[in-house]
C-alpha cells in the first residue's frame, strides 16, 4: 500500500493548482466588471458581453475559426488514425523511422517554423491563401495530436478479440470497423475533440497561413491584445472557456462511465 | 500477427505519409531553399530559382547561384546571435523551474487515492485546453504596472513590482503554459512504480528521504528527460509568450522569424532564422522522437 498524501503533497498541490487557476479565475471575474480598469470593481454587469454581440467582425471571424476548426479536425482524426494503426500494427516496414520522425515532429516543433515552411509551400505551388490553406495547416499540426491520443489506446487493445472474429469468418476491415474500431471510439472522439480545440486556439500558423478574408478569432484577440487589456476580450474568453471546460468535462464522464461499465 | 496482416496495417501508414510529406516535409526543403536566395525586400519569387525541366544544367546553374549571404549576415549581427543565445538560455531555465515545480505536484498526485488522482489529471490538463493566447493574456492584467499583483501588493503594504516587459515575465508565462507538459510524464511514471519497492527499501533500512533519492527518483528519470523535451524544444521558438509578456527587450528566435517575417517583409533572413533554429533542435528532436517510440510502441 501507498502512504496517504503528506502536509507537503498536500501543500504542494494546492499551489499548484491555484497558479493554474487563478489567472483564468481572475479573467473570469473581470469580464462582469463594469468598469473598463482591470483594478476597479465597477459592480457585477453583463455589458461587454452586450457589445460582443453587434460586433460584426468578431461573430464573422468566430464562424470561420469553426469551420477551420471542424474541417481540420476531421481530416486530421482520418489520418492520424490510420497512422496509429501503421504504427501500432505494421511492424518494421522500409521507410518506418522517416514515417514516424514526420508524425512525432511536429508534436514539439516550434509552430513558427510549421506556419512559414507552410506558407512558403503555398505560396510556391501558388494556392490563394485563406480558409484552405489555414485549414491544411491545421491539419498537420493536428495530426500528430490525433496519432498519439490514439495509438496508446491502440497499443492496450487486446488484439486477439479481432482474430477471434476473424477466425470466425470475418473479413479483416470488418473485424476492424465491427471489433476494434467500436474499441477505440473513446479514443478516437477525444483526438477529435483535441484537435478541434488546438485549432480553435492557434494563433501562429493560421498568422502564417491565412489571407485577406480570412481572419480566424486568435488573429483577432490578438490583434486585440496589443492595444491592451479590455473587458471585450475578458467576456469572449469567458465564453471560449465556458465552451471547452463544458466539452472537456462531459467526454470526461462519458468516458469514465464507459470505463465502469466494461470494467463491471 | 500473419504477414498479410501486417501488410494490410502498414498500408494505412500511405495516406498519412504522403500528407506528412507534402505539408510537414517537402516545406521544410522550401524553408532551406529560400535561406540561400538572395537578400530581397520585394515578395516572391526570389533568385536563385531551381528549375527542374532544364536538366543537369539547371541544377548546376541553381547551385552556382546559391548564396550563402543570409548566413553570414546572421553570424555577423550581434541581434541574431543574442536572440539565439537568449533563446536557449530563457528555455532552459524554465526548463529547470517548471521541473522543480512540476515533480512535487506529480508526485503529490500519486499519492492521492485513485479517484482522487484521476480527477486530478483532468485538473491539469483542462488549462491546457484553454486557448493558449488567452490564458497568456489573463497575465497582462496581473503584471502591468497598475495591474492585480501590485494591487495586492500594495494592499498590505509591500513595494510594487515592475514585471511586466521583463525577462521574469516570461519565464512566469511560459511555466505557467508548460506546467501540463511537465506534470503529465512525470505523473505517468511517478504512477507505474510498483509500491513494493519502497517498502522493500524501507525493509532494508532506508528513510523516507533516502528512499525517494535511491529508489523513486532514478526510476523516474525517463519522465523527466519526457517533460524536459516537451517543454524545451517548443519554448525555444516559442512566440507568444516573449511577444505579450517580454516587450521588446526580450530577444527570442521566435519573436525573430515573426518581425522578420511579417514587419521586416525579409523572408529569406526569416528562412535563415528558421533553419538555424531547426539545426539546434535536431538532437533534442531525434531523442524525443526515441522516447515516444520506446514509450508508445515498445509496449512497456
Amino acid at each position: 500500500m501507498r502512504r496517504g498524501p503528506s502536509l507537503f503533497n498536500l501543500v504542494s498541490l494546492g499551489l499548484g493548482l491555484t497558479f493554474l487557476y487563478a489567472p483564468i479565475v481572475l479573467l473570469v471575474v473581470y469580464s462582469f466588471n463594469d468598469s473598463r480598469l482591470v483594478t476597479v470593481w465597477g459592480g457585477f454587469s453583463l455589458r461587454w458581453y452586450g457589445e460582443l454581440m453587434h460586433n460584426e467582425q468578431l461573430l464573422a471571424s468566430v464562424w470561420m475559426t469553426v469551420r477551420i476548426a471542424a474541417l481540420s479536425a476531421t481530416v486530421a482524426t482520418l489520418l492520424g488514425t490510420l497512422a496509429a494503426v501503421a504504427l501500432t500494427r505494421g511492424g518494421r516496414f522500409p521507410g518506418r523511422t522517416i514515417f514516424s520522425g514526420a508524425v512525432y515532429a511536429p508534436l514539439v516543433t516550434p509552430e513558427v517554423i510549421l506556419g512559414l515552411s507552410l506558407l512558403l509551400l503555398f505560396v510556391a505551388v501558388g494556392a490563394p491563401r485563406g480558409f484552405w490553406t489555414v485549414s491544411a495547416a491545421h491539419t498537420t499540426l493536428t495530426l500528430c495530436y490525433v496519432t498519439v491520443v490514439v495509438q496508446a489506446r491502440l497499443a492496450s487493445f487486446d488484439r486477439s478479440l479481432e482474430e477471434a472474429a476473424q477466425d470466425l469468418g470475418c473479413p479483416p476491415w470488418r473485424a476492424f470497423l465491427l471489433v476494434t474500431l467500436p474499441n477505440i471510439a473513446p479514443a478516437v472522439a477525444a483526438a477529435w475533440m483535441l484537435a478541434f480545440t488546438l485549432s480553435l486556439d492557434d494563433l501562429v500558423i493560421a498568422s502564417f497561413t491565412s489571407g485577406p478574408g480570412a481572419t480566424t478569432l486568435p488573429m483577432r484577440i490578438y490583434s486585440a491584445v496589443r492595444l491592451g487589456v479590455t473587458p471585450e476580450i475578458n467576456a469572449i474568453s469567458t465564453l471560449l472557456i465556458g465552451l471547452v471546460a463544458t466539452g472537456v468535462i462531459a467526454a470526461y464522464l462519458i468516458q469514465t462511465r464507459g470505463v465502469r461499465r466494461a470494467s463491471r | 500477427m500473419s504477414a498479410q496482416h501486417r501488410d494490410r496495417s502498414r498500408a494505412a501508414a500511405i495516406a498519412p505519409f504522403l500528407w506528412l510529406g507534402l505539408f510537414f516535409l517537402f516545406p521544410f526543403l522550401l524553408v532551406l531553399r529560400l535561406s540561400l536566395s538572395d537578400i530581397a525586400l520585394a515578395v516572391p519569387p526570389y533568385a536563385p530559382q531551381l528549375d527542374l525541366s532544364a536538366g543537369v544544367d539547371g541544377v548546376r546553374e541553381f547551385l552556382a547561384a546559391l548564396d550563402f549571404e543570409t548566413y553570414g549576415r546572421l553570424g555577423g549581427d550581434r541581434l541574431y546571435l543574442a536572440a539565439y543565445l537568449s533563446s536557449m538560455r530563457i528555455a532552459a531555465i524554465s526548463t529547470g523551474i517548471l521541473l522543480l515545480i512540476g515533480y512535487p505536484i506529480a508526485y503529490a498526485m500519486v499519492r492521492c487515492p485513485p479517484a482522487a488522482r484521476r480527477a486530478l489529471v483532468l485538473a491539469v490538463i483542462l488549462p491546457f485546453w484553454t486557448s493558449f493566447l488567452i490564458r497568456i493574456y489573463a497575465w497582462i492584467a496581473i503584471l502591468k504596472p497598475a495591474g492585480l499583483l501590485n494591487a495586492a501588493l500594495g494592499a498590505v503594504g509591500l513595494a510594487p513590482l515592475n514585471l511586466l516587459n521583463t525577462e521574469a515575465a516570461v519565464h512566469i508565462g511560459l511555466v505557467y503554459a508548460y506546467l501540463p507538459f511537465m506534470v503529465l510524464p512525470l505523473y505517468a511514471v511517478l504512477e507505474r512504480q510498483p509500491a513494493e519497492l519502497l517498502e522493500a527499501a524501507a525493509d532494508l533500512g532506508c528513510t523516507p528521504v533516502q528512499a525517494f533519492w535511491r529508489v523513486t527518483f532514478p526510476m523516474s528519470l525517463p519522465g523527466v528527460a519526457a517533460g524536459a523535451l516537451l517543454c524545451f524544444i517548443p519554448m525555444v521558438g516559442e512566440f507568444v509568450v516573449p511577444d505579450l509578456l517580454g516587450g521588446s527587450q526580450t530577444l527570442m528566435l521566435g519573436k525573430v522569424i515573426w518581425t522578420e517575417f511579417f514587419a521586416n517583409r525579409d523572408w529569406p533572413t526569416a528562412s535563415a532564422v528558421a533553419v538555424a533554429l531547426i539545426v539546434t533542435l535536431i538532437v533534442p528532436l531525434t531523442l524525443f522522437q526515441r522516447q515516444q517510440q520506446r514509450l508508445l510502441e515498445g509496449g512497456r
